[in-house]
């Protein structure tokens, strides 16, 4: 796979599971959508910070 | 997947398109939703909602049938339609009436204490700033044909995310991931910031988008389920005698959990209303998984001998409908979620404004043009 793809498939893959943890299960499976839909935020953050 | 040049002019066509037609009501939607993720913390902020008041944990349940009684006697002239339980707040009946029992349009919310049976709160129904937030997002104060329109929106939101993922690749091609580079006048680090922000929250916003256009559709789907698979239940069930047109209410809640001994109620249908028949309540019975309590199971309880004569599964029209409610309004993980939902949906806020912007700015070369100018410079285009 192309290098390009690794990073945006890497994060499509955890908000999916970040979308569907919590449906799935409460207790634990929130705080696996908590975490797995943080990181994608915490990305932006990171990159848009550090051009600024 | 190596683009040619005239394949990502066209899927940059689409793009603009897409975007350019769209951008506009997702904008509304964005800011609109943003509120509407905390509705349930606002309406209590607001007084709009109350909780049940601390009482003596003891077990004991008021009757429904008094509860409804004391409805019906606040609002004389109006039909008692629904009776509804929040998974959420178990101590709490709310008492939904409309002009007449299978009138569209509620006329009242009243909310109960279901310990003590007492009357707690009427819901303010049609006023204030939420309400017309929620107007606005459901369906622009148009009805149905709005929510429709609104729909195709959602359409135009994943034609655009998939398009301009597509154009994400080449446009790549040379760049490391994150890259938001400072050169020339702000639009490129624009450009990039568009690139980044999309492509980080593709899936959310995919999600979020298609869900939210199957919920456009709820109004058809239900109609659907009720001219079908309730009508057959009611046709192979028919009711033994007239509707008292009072009581009962407790009769068939304890039919319905003996129905259905792993689930709970969330909402009871009265005779007459829209989601049952002239003679039959139905009982819509959550089950007691976060997945199971979306996906409803209706029981047919014959209004005048309290006997649950039938129960189905939904078909997986309605299903999908069920579970792209949450997966729409983020409400199913606590407080985290919705922080989350909220800064995701201001992330999507930034894409379109970026989006917008860089074709505001675009020079005088259409930027199409521009585009492939780009992927070439990075070696994509031969």
């Amino acid at each position: 796979m192309s290098p390009v793809w690794q990073a945006p498939l890497a994060l499509g893959l955890l908000s999916i599971v970040g979308l569907l943890a919590a449906l799935l299960a409460d207790g634990f499976g929130d705080v696996v959508s908590w975490v797995a839909l943080a990181i994608p935020v915490a990305v932006v953050v990171w990159y848009t910070a550090r051009s600024r | 997947m190596a683009l040619t040049a005239t394949a990502v002019k066209r899927w940059y066509i689409v793009h603009k398109w897409t975007s350019l037609i769209s951008t506009v009501f997702l904008l509304l939607l964005c800011l609109t939703g943003l509120p509407l993720i905390f509705s349930h913390e606002i309406d209590h902020a607001l007084g709009y909602s109350v909780d049940p008041p601390e009482l003596p944990e003891t077990g004991e349940w008021a009757r429904l049938d008094d509860i409804v009684a004391d409805a019906a006697a606040r609002r004389p002239g109006d039909a008692v339609q629904f009776v509804v339980s929040d998974a959420d707040e178990p101590d709490l009946w709310t008492v939904i009436l409309g002009e007449t029992a299978a009138a569209p349009e509620a006329s009242a919310f009243l909310s109960y204490d279901a310990r003590s049976g007492a009357y707690l709160h009427e819901y303010p129904l049609r006023q204030g700033i939420m309400y017309i937030l929620l107007r606005l997002h459901l369906d622009l104060f148009a009805g149905l044909p709005g929510t429709l329109f609104l729909g195709v929106m959602g359409l135009l939101l994943a034609v655009s995310l998939v398009s301009g993922a597509v154009l994400y690749g080449p446009f790549m091609r040379k760049l490391k991931f994150g890259a938001l580079r400072r050169r020339h006048s702000g639009r490129v680090w624009w450009l990039d910031l568009h690139n980044l922000l999309g492509i980080v929250t593709l899936a959310w916003l995919l999600v979020v988008g298609i869900t939210g256009t199957i919920n456009t559709l709820a109004i058809p789907i239900a109609g659907y389920w009720q001219v079908t698979e309730l009508a057959a239940m009611v046709a192979e069930n028919p009711a033994t005698a007239p509707y008292p047109g009072t009581g009962g209410v407790d009769r068939a809640l304890a039919a319905a959990r003996d129905a259905e001994p792993e689930r709970e109620l969330s909402f009871m249908a009265f005779p007459g209303s829209s989601f049952a028949s002239p003679g039959h309540f139905v009982a819509f019975m959550r089950g007691p998984t976060p997945w199971t309590e979306r996906l409803l199971k209706p029981v047919l309880i014959d209004g005048a001998s309290g006997a649950a004569t039938d129960s189905r599964e939904l078909p997986w029209y309605v299903a999908t409908l069920l579970i792209s409610q949450p997966l729409h309004f983020g409400d199913y993980g606590g407080i985290p979620l919705k922080v989350l939902w909220a800064v995701l949906d201001l992330i999507a806020i930034v894409v379109l404004v970026s989006g917008l912007y860089l074709w505001v700015k675009r020079r005088n070369v259409t930027f199409e043009a521009q585009y492939v100018a780009e992927a070439g410079r990075h070696g994509e285009v031969a």
